[in-house]
């Protein structure tokens, strides 16, 4: 622990420091809705993406894809924490999702049948 | 504030907050998981009416299948665990569909009829609460997955709020303050098997990988999952029942073959449709010995003996998977090594445990200030998670040795007195004045665990169990060590610092 910051104490506000108390604490809650929900859609797609698309054979994309999900998940709970503001955090991880999305139906992830 | 100035306290707050509110179910997590370490070991010790013997693993796949046929004789499938010279027991399921349920008795490996050995869960209940946490077990594994994930985020902002992690490593000041020697003591328990915890904490999810993130699966394979399981190597192709009946050979024979083809005997074998024409036999196998966990299986025709099917090469992905699994279950690992596993195991439940503590060091009130809701709340789980767990896990032994034999329900009535005693211990926490819920609470599991000893001694007696039962006694002294430490008035440490400083 670095002598500039206390060692972990009651009064440390959550990252975000504005608003009365009531706001403060609804924007921890969307923090950690859009962490676990979030965070977890942009996982989910991040794999399903990398099994359509890595040039490997379809069960080698599958394990690929899952070996890295966790980790995926692990980073976008961290941005959604340690970005400056809630507004900013749910644009990143909605922005990626909808990219994730878009890229994965354009792949053919959503159609009903198997994927050539 | 600049990204970066911000980027710490962020993540220290998430690391203070993550971890506590998963901390409780971690510590059990870690505590059940560490034992299953010597999960074996603690069956053999629950079961002490079995012996090493020379055992036939084709003649008590043959008995197997005579039970399971007069059992369960229009089952969609059975799963055949044979016996091992210190294991002489034949463990075996059956089931209509995969969906469930599952069936599940332990055979005598000679006779095939329900074993003669006590009714316990054994080693098996401790295991699977380290995932399932006794609840059912699609429930047990998301909660304990999530939690799981939630660590995940918790070592990662723990390493960044931490950064001097090496300066840190040769810091330990026990005598500054209170808060100070827990801080130390959580950072040198996280610390000093950090690789460890990374390791076993992203293999662990990894195991439930396909419950937990089915979508890579899904995406790529839709409704034809089963192929994943073929393609990937992790299993040989399989066959429709003919829908009509026949004389299957004896597994015995089967067992012998495959003991032939794979170069050892199988340790499993799965029956598809047992008694249909088309009935098929897969032996399973442990080889390769090593990391992964791979399993080559061998399918047989059930009727004729034939080979129907291999597993495919798995690939670099799948191994890869597969070696994560076998981390996380160390089954590869010799004695020296699983030692090591086993204390890792005890410094993650300890990194956990001394984190819950800070938590409340940190916020304690000032001298005979009253503590708030919050503050007890999180104080009177920590008394009766920490010391709890412990107390039940030594009910749960004590029971082993101290039920009679022919009471009805008995494996129920172990696991009924492993709440039992964790919740008494809990309470008795929440009920204590603050100052005696630690050492009263410690002290309770300490002389459980001790208990346990003369119990073993005066029931059973054998020297096989002379290395279980000074294991008991290690952690009874531990937890007198801890017990005595916590009964320790706060005003001692204060005083030995003053002593310091005066000499100084």
């Amino acid at each position: 622990m670095a002598s500039d910051s206390p060692p972990l104490d009651a009064s440390r506000d959550p990252p975000t420091r504005s608003g009365s108390e009531w706001r403060g604490r609804l924007a921890v809650a969307g923090r950690v809705a859009l962490a676990a929900f979030g965070g977890y859609t942009v996982a989910a797609l991040v794999t399903a993406l990398g099994a359509v698309t890595l040039p490997l054979s379809r069960a080698e994309a599958v394990s690929t894809a899952m070996l890295a999900s966790f980790a995926v998940m692990a980073g976008a709970v961290v941005f959604v924490f340690a970005a400056a503001t809630l507004r900013r955090a749910a644009f990143g991880i909605l922005g990626t999702a909808a990219i994730l999305a878009a890229c994965l139906w354009l792949a053919g992830g959503f159609s009903a049948g198997v994927p050539a | 504030m600049s990204e970066a100035k911000r980027f710490r306290p962020a993540m220290a707050w998430l690391h203070t907050w993550a971890g506590l509110v998963v901390g409780w179910v971690l510590f059990a997590v870690f505590v059940t998981g560490t034992a299953s370490y010597y999960k074996d070991d603690i069956s053999r010790w629950m079961r002490p009416e079995l012996r090493e013997t020379v055992i036939d693993p084709a003649q008590s796949a043959t008995a197997a299948a005579g039970f399971l046929a007069k059992q369960a004789p229009d089952s969609g499938g059975w799963l055949v665990m044979l016996p091992k010279p210190d294991q002489p027991l034949t463990e075996v399921y059956w089931w209509k569909s995969f969906a469930g349920p599952f069936h599940h008795a332990l055979l005598d490996p000679v006779t095939g009829t329900p074993t003669g050995a006590r009714d316990t869960q054994a080693g098996e209940f401790l295991y699977r609460f380290h995932f399932e946490l006794a609840l059912p077990p699609l429930v047990g594994r998301w909660i304990v997955g999530a939690c799981a994930m939630v660590l995940l985020i918790a070592l990662i902002s723990g390493i960044v709020t931490h950064r001097r992690i090496f300066a840190d490593f040769f810091t330990f000041r026990p005598d500054r303050s209170r808060q100070r020697a827990w801080l130390d003591a959580h950072n040198l328990f996280g610390v000093l098997a950090l690789p460890f915890h990374l390791m076993i904490t992203y293999t662990g999810l990894m195991t439930l990988g396909p419950m937990l993130m089915p979508w890579g699966l899904q995406a790529a394979y839709k409704d034809e999952a089963p192929h994943f399981y073929v393609e990937a190597g992790l299993m040989p192709k399989g066959r429709m029942p003919a829908g009509t009946a026949a004389e299957g050979l004896p597994l015995g024979e089967i067992v012998r073959i495959a003991g032939k083809d794979g170069g050892e005997l199988p340790e499993a074998l799965m029956v598809s449709s047992p008694g249909d024409a088309a009935a098929t036999v897969s032996a399973v196998f442990e080889e390769p010995h090593g990391l992964a966990h791979l399993h080559p299986q061998i399918a047989y025709d059930a009727v004729t003996g034939a080979e129907l099917a291999r597993n495919l090469p798995a690939g670099p992905a799948t191994r890869t998977a597969t070696v994560m699994y076998g981390l996380h279950e160390a089954h590869f690992a010799p004695h020296a090594l699983r030692v090591l596993f086993f204390l890792c195991g005890l410094l993650g439940a300890a990194t956990v445990a001394s984190g819950l503590v800070l938590w409340t060091v940190a916020r304690a009130p000032k001298g005979a200030a009253p503590e708030g809701f919050g503050l007890r709340l999180v104080r009177i789980l920590n008394v009766g998670t920490i010391a709890g767990l412990p107390a039940g896990i030594a009910a749960f032994f004590l029971a082993n040795r101290l039920l009679p034999l022919d009471l009805a329900g008995r494996a129920s009535w172990e696991v009924g007195l492993f709440f039992g005693a964790w919740v008494g211990v809990a309470l008795a926490g929440a009920l204590a004045p603050r100052r005696l819920a630690w050492p009263l609470t410690l002290g309770l599991a300490a002389a459980t665990f001790v208990a346990i000893v003369p119990a073993d001694l005066a029931l059973i007696g054998e020297p096989r169990f002379v290395p279980f039962d000074i294991a008991m006694l290690l952690v009874g002294a531990l937890l007198i060590v801890a017990a005595r430490t916590a009964a320790r008035p706060p005003s001692a440490l204060a005083r030995r610092a003053a002593t310091r400083v005066a000499e100084a």
